[in-house]
C-alpha cells in the first residue's frame, strides 16, 4: 500500500499560517518577477482566475473585493516544506519527496491498520504542527494513491482522505477521466479519447499489446498499476543532478554589458554554491542571453555559447571569470535583453576528480578553503551576506517582487510580531 | 658498531695506526610508536559535548516557531515587550498554559483557562481585558508558548 500526501494550495497556505487575516480572503501568489498567477486560494478559483493569469488582470478582479496578491516567497515555502516532510517521517519508514508539497509514503506492512483512521491521523497531525492543510490518498499502487488523493481533495464528502480498497476500486476508476491519470498527459488523453477510452476503468481493460505499442512500456506499467499491481517503488534516493542551471528574467530590460555581467556573476555564484553543496565540480559551462520574444516591437536576438574547461572545478571566481569572458563573445550592443543565464553540465564528484597536468594543488586547496569560508558566512548571516564584487552593488536588474511577505521562519528580523 | 681507526697526524705524517676501543654492542628497544608527553588527562572518560541551547529549548524542531511580542498585557507572566517567544505547535494546550491564539483573525498571546462550560483567554495585566470565547467567536489556538527569551537590561 502507498499513500500520497499533498498539501492543499501550498503557497497560499504557507502565507496564511503567519497572516491569519488571509484565511477566508481570495489570495493569489505570483510567479518570478510578479508575472502571472502560480497559486490560488479556493475563493479565487471560483472567480475565473486561472494559473497563468497575468498580474494586471488579477488586480482588476481582486482589488474591488479585497483580494490579496503576493509575490512568491520561496524561502518561506522551502522551509515549511522541509518541516512537513520531516514530520511525515513519523508515519512511514520509507518516504519519497515528490515535489515541494507532495510525498509518497510506503505503507507496506500497515495493511492491518484502519487506513482511513491512519490517513486522518496524518492530516490532523501535520495541520496541527504546521498549520498546512493536507489531503491523503491511499491505494495499493502509487498511481492509485495519486487518484485517491485527487478524490480526497475534490470530493465534498471525503473529509480530505480517500482509501482505495477492493470495494470501491472499480467505481473510483470509472469516475476518473483519463487525463487525470498520473502519467497520461494531454496527448495520450486525446489518443485514448479517439479510441473511445474516457475513464481509467476502460483504460486498464485495454489489451497489454495495444498499450505497449501505443503508449510504450510506461503506459503498460500505468495500466498495471491501475489494476492494482505495483510497478513503481518508493524512490528514496534522489538521482544525482545531471546539470545545474541558474538564471532569472530581469525586472526591466537590460542593455549594458556591465549589468549583464553583474547578473551573470550572481547566477554563477548561486549555481556553484549548489555545486559545492553536492560535492560536485563542473567541466562544461554554457552561457546564454535572450531578448523578450513577447515584445514584438523590440529587435530580437538570442544566443548561447558552450566551453569545456581543462579541469573540473567548483571555484566561483574562476567560473565567474570564464562566464563573463563567454558572455562578451555573444553580447551584441543595441538589444534590450530579458534574460541571461548559465548552465553547468558534465558534473563530476569533487572527490573522484582527476587532477590536471598543469594544476597547482596548493592553490586548489587554498581556493577550496576560501569557498568553504564564504559558504559558511552566508549560511550563518543570511543568503547574500557576502557576495563577489562582480555581482555589483545596485543590482537594478534584480527580479521584481513587489508583494513579498517576510521570511517568517528563517530570518530573525522577519519573525512575526504580535501586539499583545 | 663499526671500528674506529685513529690516525696520528704529526706534521702531516702518519706515525701510527691503532684500533680504537672496541665498543660492545648494547641492544636497546626501538620505540615503534610515539609516546604522549605528560600524564593522561583524568577527564578523558568524562568528556561531554558542550551545552547546546537548541537541545534544551526545542523538543520538536519541525513544529517550533519563533514570534516576537510588542505590548504589556502579559507582564504578569514575565512576557515583556520585544521578547521572543518559542512556540511549539505540536503540544496540545492544557488549561492554564500560555498560548498563541487567533481571535477574529488577530494573533494574540494569553493564558487559556477552560473547563467543560467556559473558555477564557486571560491577560496578565489588570489594565487589559480578558477575552471570553463563545460559540460565535472566531477562535483558534495557534500554538503553546514553551519559553520566553527576555534580554537582561
Amino acid at each position: 500500500m502507498f499513500a500520497l500526501v499533498d498539501c492543499n494550495n501550498f503557497y497560499v497556505s504557507c502565507e496564511r499560517v503567519f497572516n491569519p487575516k488571509l484565511k477566508n480572503r481570495p489570495v493569489v501568489v505570483l510567479s518570478n518577477n510578479d508575472g502571472c498567477v502560480i497559486a490560488r486560494s479556493n475563493e479565487v478559483k471560483s472567480l475565473g482566475i486561472k494559473i497563468g493569469t497575468p498580474v494586471f488582470k488579477c488586480r482588476q478582479l481582486l482589488d474591488p473585493i479585497g483580494g490579496k496578491i503576493l509575490s512568491s516567497n520561496y524561502t518561506l515555502y522551502g522551509d515549511m516544506s522541509s518541516r512537513v516532510m520531516s514530520l511525515l517521517e513519523k508515519f512511514s519508514p520509507e518516504i519519497e519527496i515528490y515535489s515541494i508539497d507532495e510525498a509518497f509514503l510506503c505503507l507496506k506492512g500497515f495493511e492491518k491498520l484502519n487506513l482511513e483512521e491512519y490517513a486522518q491521523e496524518i492530516r490532523k497531525f501535520i495541520e496541527k504542527c504546521t498549520g498546512i492543510p493536507l489531503s491523503v490518498g491511499i491505494g495499493p499502487t502509487k498511481t492509485l494513491a495519486k487518484i485517491a488523493n485527487n478524490f480526497a481533495k475534490k470530493s465534498s464528502t471525503a473529509k480530505g482522505t480517500c482509501v482505495i480498497k477492493k470495494s470501491n476500486h472499480k467505481d473510483i476508476l470509472k469516475l476518473t477521466s483519463v487525463e487525470n491519470i498520473w502519467g497520461v498527459g494531454p496527448r495520450y488523453a486525446k489518443l485514448l479519447n479517439r479510441n473511445l477510452i474516457f475513464n481509467a476503468y476502460q483504460f486498464c481493460n485495454l489489451q497489454d499489446s495495444w498499450l505497449r505499442k501505443k503508449m510504450t512500456v510506461m503506459g503498460l506499467r500505468t495500466a498495471y498499476e491501475l489494476r492494482g499491481h505495483s510497478c513503481f517503488e518508493i524512490d528514496d534516493i534522489p538521482a544525482a543532478r545531471k546539470d545545474i542551471a541558474s538564471s532569472r528574467s530581469f525586472g526591466k530590460p537590460v542593455e549594458s554589458l556591465k549589468e549583464l555581467e553583474q547578473a551573470l556573476a550572481s547566477y554563477v555564484s548561486q549555481a556553484t554554491k549548489r555545486l559545492r553543496e553536492q560535492s560536485l565540480a563542473v567541466s562544461t559551462l554554457t552561457v546564454y542571453l535572450t531578448t523578450n520574444r513577447f515584445k514584438s516591437n523590440d529587435a530580437q536576438y538570442s544566443n548561447s555559447i558552450t566551453y569545456k574547461l581543462q579541469t573540473a572545478t567548483s571555484y566561483t571566481p574562476q567560473l565567474i571569470s570564464h562566464a563573463t569572458f563567454l558572455l562578451k563573445k555573444i553580447y551584441k550592443k543595441g538589444f534590450r535583453y530579458k534574460k541571461t543565464g548559465v548552465i553547468l553540465s558534465n558534473l563530476s564528484n569533487e572527490e573522484e576528480r582527476q587532477p590536471g597536468l598543469f594544476e597547482c594543488t596548493e592553490k586548489r586547496t587554498e581556493n577550496k578553503s576560501l569557498m568553504t569560508a564564504v559558504d559558511e558566512i552566508n549560511t550563518r548571516f543570511g543568503r547574500k551576506a557576502i557576495t563577489f564584487g562582480s555581482e555589483g552593488i545596485d543590482q537594478e536588474w534584480k527580479m521584481r517582487r513587489n508583494y513579498l511577505s517576510p521570511c517568517y521562519t528563517t530570518c530573525w528580523k522577519d519573525i512575526p510580531l504580535i501586539k499583545i | 658498531m663499526s671500528r674506529i681507526f685513529y690516525f696520528g697526524l704529526i706534521n702531516m705524517k702518519i706515525t701510527e695506526i691503532r684500533l680504537a676501543t672496541r665498543l660492545k654492542p648494547l641492544s636497546r628497544p626501538l620505540f615503534i610508536c610515539k609516546v604522549a608527553a605528560g600524564f593522561p588527562s583524568p577527564a578523558e572518560d568524562y568528556i561531554d559535548k558542550r551545552l547546546d541551547l537548541n537541545n534544551y529549548l526545542i523538543k520538536h524542531a519541525a513544529a517550533t516557531f519563533f514570534l516576537r511580542v510588542s505590548g504589556d498585557s502579559m507582564i504578569g507572566a514575565g512576557i515583556f515587550s520585544n521578547d521572543i517567544l518559542i512556540v511549539d505547535r505540536s503540544i496540545t494546550a492544557k488549561s492554564g498554559k500560555i498560548v498563541i491564539a487567533i481571535v477574529n483573525g488577530e494573533m494574540t498571546v494569553k493564558r487559556i483557562i477552560f473547563n467543560s462550560k467556559q473558555t477564557t483567554l486571560y491577560s496578565e495585566n489588570d489594565e487589559y481585558p480578558n477575552i471570553n470565547i463563545t460559540d460565535d467567536t472566531d477562535f483558534e489556538i495557534w500554538g503553546v508558548v514553551t519559553y520566553v527569551i527576555h534580554k537582561a537590561e
